[in-house]
């Protein structure tokens, strides 16, 4: 069995620039923050950005927009962060905006292998345009597409030593969805645990999903 | 009484003992205060949570906390999740209630609420599946904006959903979108229909049963 612990450091060294990166959290609750913080310590840019939201300029993934790392953000909503909406006016970032459910949809379809998710959302809206539409028993659905990265980032309460998560509260939010569609899933801890220590009807990530656990930060 | 406290008031009224509720941002969080005694109702926020309530001070938890990333509490019986299931409910038809601000309402019934060109462009977030998938669309806002009419004949911002929302109650009136047209229902304490038309930006049904609002001092 690969020991899958990895320092902070050589985790990030694993993305190189222009790289797509599915980030958990919500308003970076529950965001992989000491990943996002090392990405902006090392300086990778051009980054394609997937996350429910680009945070606050100060908090989480919202830093790696204010030191103009990411190209492109596919999220559903920009407002608490005015310098994603500055680049995006000015043209300096492209910004894909995505009803939330929506989002979590397309990313579930990304990595459970469907080709698409059919929902109503946004039917008849400006979301609409460019979009295949289906009628199933009378009603109009958006063929939405699946999204997949190159990496999934992700922040868990709970790893054991194979990779197993488990997450807290609200914190879970997009983490368990983005673990299935990176081709390859870091995932950062508050704790790490020995193999057993998470019952399995308690584990929400199975380790076959994580690629890689970041050792725990120095206390 | 404040205008906004009036509209949480009146939109309380709504909310049934049971209910599964998710209150938008701003004015619609304040109905959470006002719901009638003896009526349990499920707090929903969709960062994946059932159950909310407001924060305990000095029990702050960083990985507890609302869809704008402040603190919240969680009731007996609370039960967290992914957004997959948090928008499952949503969409599903699981979520009875959802109360949201708007910009602009029309006369069929229709919300904007997410964007203003090339102004404010803050993205939907969990607007446009609340407002498409909710059993029931309530929308709480001021009546008009420096003077403007919010509800008006055709949005002129973008659309939320093309679903016509289920109530709109404004400082001044509670109206009914329906197939013939918006009904005024109610006006607002001390407030005459002279002046909810005056202050609408469209046709306006009178409804026969036509009353104040059920809300006293």
């Amino acid at each position: 069995m690969k020991n899958k612990l990895i320092s902070l450091e050589d985790a990030v060294a694993l993305i190189p620039d222009g790289a797509s990166l599915l980030i958990g959290g919500f308003m970076a609750v529950g965001g992989p923050n000491r990943l996002v913080d090392e990405l902006i310590r090392q300086g990778k840019r051009d980054l394609t950005i997937i996350a429910n939201d680009t945070s606050r300029p100060t908090y989480g993934l919202g830093k790696l927009v204010v030191e103009k790392l990411v190209r492109k953000v596919v999220t559903s909503h920009i407002g608490l962060n005015a310098d994603t909406q500055k680049q995006m006016i000015a043209g300096a970032i492209e910004v894909e905006l995505v009803p939330q459910g929506t989002l979590a949809e397309r990313i579930r379809a990304g990595g459970v292998g469907l080709g698409g998710v059919l929902t109503p959302t946004g039917v008849g809206t400006i979301v609409e345009e460019g979009k295949r539409t289906v009628e199933i028993d009378g009603t109009t659905y958006l063929l939405e597409l699946p999204i997949k990265a190159d990496f999934a980032l992700v922040s868990a309460k709970q790893a054991d030593l194979y990779g197993n998560l488990t997450y807290a509260l609200t914190a879970r939010n997009f983490n368990p969805l983005m673990a299935m569609a990176g081709a390859t899933v870091i995932a950062e801890a508050e704790d790490i645990l020995p193999v057993g220590c998470i019952p399995p009807d308690a584990v929400m990530t199975p380790s076959v999903l994580v690629d890689h656990i970041v050792t725990t930060a120095a206390r | 009484m404040d205008e906004k406290t009036l509209i949480a008031r009146r939109v309380a009224l709504e909310l049934m003992d049971g209910d599964l509720v998710n209150l938008g941002i701003g004015l619609p969080t304040l109905v959470a205060r006002y719901v009638p005694a003896g009526r349990h109702v499920f707090f929903q926020s969709e960062n994946g949570i059932v159950g909310m309530s407001g924060p305990i001070t000095g029990a702050e938890n960083h990985d507890l906390t609302d869809a704008g990333g402040s603190p919240i509490s969680a009731l007996p019986g609370a039960a967290s999740f992914d957004s997959a299931l948090s928008f499952g409910l949503i969409r599903g038809g699981h979520l009875d209630v959802t109360v949201l601000g708007g910009l602009q309402v029309d006369r069929a019934g229709r919300l904007a609420n997410w964007m203003v060109p090339g102004k404010m462009v803050p993205g939907m977030g969990g607007a446009m599946d609340l407002v498409t998938g909710a059993r029931r669309v309530i929308v709480a806002m001021q009546h008009s904006a420096k003077g403007e009419p919010k509800i008006v004949e055709h949005c002129a911002l973008p659309l939320t959903s093309v679903r016509r929302v289920d109530l709109v109650v404004t400082d001044l009136a509670v109206i009914e979108p329906t197939d013939a047209g918006l009904v005024l229902k109610e006006t607002a304490p001390g407030v005459t229909v002279e002046q909810v038309l005056a202050n609408t930006g469209c046709e306006l049904i009178i409804a026969p049963d036509l009353r104040s609002m059920p809300i006293e001092g």
